[in-house]
């Protein structure tokens, strides 16, 4: 899978939990919680939305690699060449 | 024969636009079945029915905006003869409105003294009550000038229409209204009076990080679930804090169900129950909070979890503040807050270590319950959350 796939697929989970949220303008370099209205919930409903979505287990311990679109591209990049 | 009305979901209601029935005449439907969608100020709501039988007639149509309260539809319920005593309501569209009729079974309505008379059917008349239409302000156009159903129905909507915002304002114009409007009426009437105390969380916390660990994203627990949980066994000791005040008069209710304060994005807050908290498990209790978020900021409610709060919690803590001193959602007679968790120096048995800890406070309804009831209540919530296992 290419990163961009990856990226949409990410994008489409975020979709899901932010529909009014203007995609195409957030910055892959910047934390998404200060780029979108976000809380715990929805940010542990989107993480649960990308496990489904690429089938791998996410561990808590993980969560602050996925601060950003760039970091959470990265991370389910590296979890794929890890299967 | 049950009438189907406008519900009234919570206190800053008083209108609701009919997007669309999910059933139509002949259908059979159950109680709680999801029979329309109504447009409030604050979501799109699923609307479910409260009686078992099949669908008579339908009053109103899509894209129609009534009052709370107004017959929206007839449902002949089941074991019970069809056609019984059915006013003949005709729907309300300006365009198209059908010659007025007369009840069959018009009784003249009993006088006051010194009033003049009113010509207006019983069935109208209860209507009126309903609505609360004063049948004096309407203007008959039926035979003889009486007053007929549709008359009361035009009256109740002219009314709302008056008292609903405008409709030019945007939604989150029009739900900062309804909100300021419950608000002030929360003000106005409940003598509120304010407790906080801070919670010793590391225990809870630490029990969390270590029941995550085993578990997979999809059943993973947030805090917000144990402080929720919390809450409401503290509530099968303070019954009194669980219930309405109406009326006049304290009405505990037997279920617990808490309304969650949930933030919107565009501004704007609602409160849905989740239903049944204190029996449901944190496992549970989870999904259904995980739900009800996503719903919420979708704009997705179910009417129920709209009506049936009996309590409300609201925890801002993750914008950063340490305690909120909330405001009492009327008919509710409570409110808990909980502020975010910080790092504290704590002495206990003459040591000083770092705690986690969280500000709990409740806002209280003194016509209802008093301080040192309401301590009792906090010091609970406090007691419950140092055993987590057990939540």
């Amino acid at each position: 899978m290419t990163r961009d796939e990856i990226r949409d697929g990410i994008l489409r989970a975020l979709a899901q939990i932010a529909p009014e949220a203007d995609l195409s303008r957030i910055k892959p370099h910047l934390r998404l919680r200060d780029q979108l209205d976000i809380d715990s919930m929805d940010l542990l409903n989107f993480v649960i939305a990308v496990h489904k979505q690429f089938n791998i287990d996410i561990p808590e311990a993980d969560y602050p690699q996925l601060a950003t679109l760039d970091g959470f591209v990265d991370y389910i990049a590296k979890a794929q060449t890890r299967k | 024969m049950a009438e189907f009305v406008m519900p009234q979901l919570g206190a800053d209601m008083s209108a609701g636009k009919l997007i669309q029935w999910r059933k139509n005449v002949g259908d059979r439907v159950q109680r709680g079945d999801i029979i329309a969608d109504v447009e409030t100020e604050k979501a799109d709501i699923e609307v479910e029915v409260f009686s078992t039988g099949v669908i008579e007639k339908v009053l109103i149509q899509p894209g129609q905006k009534v009052p709370v309260g107004t017959i929206m539809a007839i449902i002949r319920e089941e074991g019970k003869p069809a056609h019984a005593e059915i006013p003949e309501v005709p729907a309300l569209s300006p365009e198209a409105a059908p010659p007025p009729r007369v009840p069959v079974r018009a009784v003249a309505p009993p006088t006051a003294p010194g009033m003049a008379r009113i010509h207006i059917s019983p069935v109208a008349k209860k209507l009126a009550a309903d609505l609360g239409v004063d049948p004096a302000s309407v203007s008959g156009t039926g035979p003889g000038g009486r007053i007929t159903l549709e008359d009361v129905q035009r009256a109740a909507q002219a009314q709302a229409a008056k008292a609903a915002p405008p409709e030019e304002l945007d939604r989150a114009a029009r739900m900062r209204q309804v909100i300021g409007a419950a608000m002030a009426r929360s003000k106005r009437e409940i003598p509120h009076y304010y407790l906080s105390t801070t919670i010793d969380m590391s225990r809870a916390l630490a029990w969390l990080a270590s029941e995550n660990l085993k578990h997979s994203v999809e059943d993973r627990l947030v805090y917000g679930v144990l402080l929720v949980k919390a809450v409401a066994l503290a509530l099968r000791e303070f019954p009194e804090l669980n219930g309405l005040f109406v009326g006049g008069n304290a009405v505990p209710k037997p279920d617990i169900h808490v309304g969650v304060a949930i933030s919107l994005r565009g501004g704007g807050l609602v409160a849905p129950a989740l239903h049944k908290t204190d029996q449901q498990s944190l496992g549970e209790l989870m999904k259904s909070f995980r739900d009800l978020v996503q719903r919420a900021r979708a704009g997705s409610l179910r009417s129920s979890e709209l009506s049936d709060p009996t309590i409300t919690v609201t925890s801002l803590g993750e914008q950063g503040v340490e305690a909120v001193f909330g405001v009492i959602y009327p008919p509710q007679v409570a409110l808990v807050g909980f502020g975010k968790i910080v790092d504290r120096p704590w002495a206990s048995e003459g040591q000083i270590t770092v705690r986690s800890a969280v500000t709990a406070t409740l806002s209280g309804d003194h016509r209802v319950s008093d301080g040192h009831r309401g301590g009792l209540f906090l010091a609970a919530i406090e007691r419950l959350l140092q055993e987590p296992s057990r939540l």
